[in-house]
């Protein structure tokens, strides 16, 4: 984020309480104004940044996309009809984890697990099938499945 | 120990992006339209192997396509801008010296021995289908110029990685066309055929100083490179492009004349734009108007008209006022016109340009430009612009084969279906 230099001030930079228009269009909390009589906020020194969901649910952001998932195969491992799913394609797809993959061309959502040597394809709902890898199956894994994202409020999906 | 230059270079871009998403069209031929669904401009490897004229227009190769199962695209530049966005996001975690050199290329400066270098190239290829999921290739060679030609070479390995022994390079720059050579142009390669210089080789044995004479300073600079002496260092490059064209078929027949003005400011506007952003001024507007010669019923009518400047140019509404009074002219009523082109040529660094005796440059022009540009990239593009703009859909680009925009919208996000319908256990078909 961009600082202005204010004309006439020593600071080549803005001092931090001085939120430039790109914060405000944000909707970070800004003191907007500033520059007016008065006295100064006593809290204005600890201002921190606001809390950044994109930082806490994105750690490779090249890597990183988006999916919306329609269905109920994985219900049973909380991840609902028209949640969103962050999917991190630099992690490496371990024993149990949720994993995007690719079977035949198509995508699925599933746990990745491994038994007795053999990798596994399980759903998180008791109504489908494990699906077990063979070697002659056109397979892959897309990414990782780090966080879902889920709407509790009616109407709103994600 | 070397410092060596890796280009690294996506495979068939845009075919690769709009596979990303797509993971059914993983073997299947894919092919990229031009703005409006013109011609083919990108396909993938699969689309290559059909032996379709590269630059045809979609409706000759229609059938084709089908039968072959093709899968095809109207550009997708939001979806192709975001995923080469991440590809270079990844070559900087390799490297801070880095110049990204188009949507799809980038130059690496890399230190190593020839085992170090390879290895690294080979993650960096692994790391970018890995994470992104395109695939590029990449040469390795003691300069820029040499790095293409490696590159080119790369395409070809099933590795995608090349990085020629030094000994080799003499036969591999025998075997290389002028033509090919990085900033050669299609002109000077066919005077240089002329002149009995077929091979990078052939080249390399020209007097420095002739070089010099007939292709500046820049050619000379492309010898040496070719003979492996960096002359071009990181954000240098052989000068761009000579023109700029912006040309673009109606999705329908267009007759009035206000129509015609309206969209060729469009255009105008559009080809000025790219002028700025390059940081370049134009001598020469060439503005063509054409009909459909495929419509056959139709009377036909196509003529061009050249305004060539005292002085160049790179303001935005000079440009616009010249193409419209040149359509006024060229405007004649009773035809269905199919396509308006605007080029830009002569084109010269707008910080060199020779001023006309005439012609003071105006610095309240500049002043206004920069204004509406910085607006405009806060913004967003045409909050301000410079003349009638419709923006209504009519004059937007036919993109009937339009993926969806993956990464940028939410409405576009990719969707993943999970599961049939309960009860039936969900098994693949073969």
């Amino acid at each position: 984020m961009n600082s202005y230099p204010i004309p006439g001030s020593p600071f080549t930079e803005a001092p931090r309480f001085l939120k430039t228009p790109e914060h405000c269009a944000e909707g970070v909390p800004s003191y907007g104004d500033l520059i007016k009589a008065g006295f100064p906020s006593p809290a204005a020194d600890y201002r921190e940044e606001v809390l950044d969901f994109n930082s806490y649910l994105v750690k490779n952001s090249a890597a990183t996309f988006t999916v919306r998932v329609e269905g109920d195969s994985m219900e049973g491992e909380g991840i609902r009809s028209g949640d969103l799913l962050i999917v991190d394609r630099s992690i490496p797809p371990r024993d149990n984890t949720i994993v995007v993959a690719v079977l035949y061309g198509e995508f699925t959502v599933k746990r990745l697990v491994r038994r007795e040597g053999r990798l596994w394809l399980c759903p998180g709902n008791p109504s489908y099938d494990p699906v077990r890898i063979e070697l002659d199956m056109e397979f892959q894994v897309w990414g990782v499945v780090t966080h879902v994202i889920h709407s509790f409020l009616p109407g709103q999906k994600g | 120990m070397k410092t060596m230059t890796a280009l690294v270079d996506c495979n068939s871009f845009y075919a690769s992006c709009e596979r990303v998403f797509r993971p059914d069209l993983q073997k299947k031929p894919v092919v990229v339209l031009s703005n409006n669904d013109g011609c083919l401009v990108a396909m993938s490897k699969e689309a290559r192997d059909l032996n379709l004229p590269r630059g045809v227009p979609l409706f000759k190769v229609e059938k084709q396509l089908e039968a072959a199962g093709a899968a095809v695209f109207s550009s997708n530049y939001t979806l192709y801008d975001d995923l080469s966005r991440r590809v270079m996001n990844v070559l900087e975690g390799f490297t801070p010296q880095l110049e990204v050199y188009s949507i799809d290329e980038a130059f690496l400066i890399l230190q190593g021995s020839r085992e170090q270098l390879i290895d690294q190239c080979l993650r960096i290829r692994k790391r970018l289908q890995e994470w992104v999921g395109i695939p590029v290739s990449i040469g390795i060679a003691p300069t820029k110029t040499l790095a293409k030609i490696a590159g080119k070479i790369a395409k070809n390995r099933p590795d995608g990685v090349y990085m020629p022994p030094d000994g080799q390079w003499a036969s591999i720059l025998e075997k290389t066309d002028v033509r090919e050579i990085w900033g050669v142009g299609r002109q000077y390669a066919r005077k240089l055929h002329g002149l009995g210089i077929h091979s990078a080789a052939d080249l390399m044995d020209q007097e420095e100083s002739r070089i010099k004479k007939d292709m500046t300073l820049v050619g000379l600079k492309t010898l040496w490179e070719l003979k492996g002496r960096p002359s071009f260092t990181l954000e240098e490059s052989p000068p761009p492009k000579q023109g700029i064209i912006t040309s673009r078929s109606f999705s329908f027949p267009v007759t009035e004349k206000e129509d015609i003005l309206e969209a060729g400011s469009d255009y105008a506007s559009g080809a000025a734009e790219k002028l700025r952003s390059q940081g370049s001024a134009c001598r020469v507007i060439h503005t063509s108007i054409m009909t459909n010669p495929f419509r056959e019923g139709d009377r036909q009518y196509a003529r061009g008209m050249t305004k060539e400047l005292s002085f160049p140019v790179n303001y935005p509404p000079a440009i616009v006022a010249i193409v419209r009074r040149q359509l006024e002219e060229l405007y004649r009523p009773g035809y269905r016109y199919k396509k308006i082109s605007v080029f830009l040529s002569e084109i010269e660094d707008a910080g060199k340009e020779q001023l006309d005796l005439f012609h003071q440059k105006d610095s309240r022009r500049e002043s206004v430009m920069k204004a509406v540009e910085e607006i405009n990239s806060r913004y967003g593009r045409q909050t301000l612009h410079c003349k009638p703009l419709r923006l209504d859909s009519r004059w937007q680009m036919k993109r009937e084969y339009l993926s969806p925009c993956y990464t940028t919208k939410w409405a576009d996000l990719p969707r993943i279906r999970l599961g049939a319908p309960l009860g039936r256990p969900e098994r693949p078909e073969k």
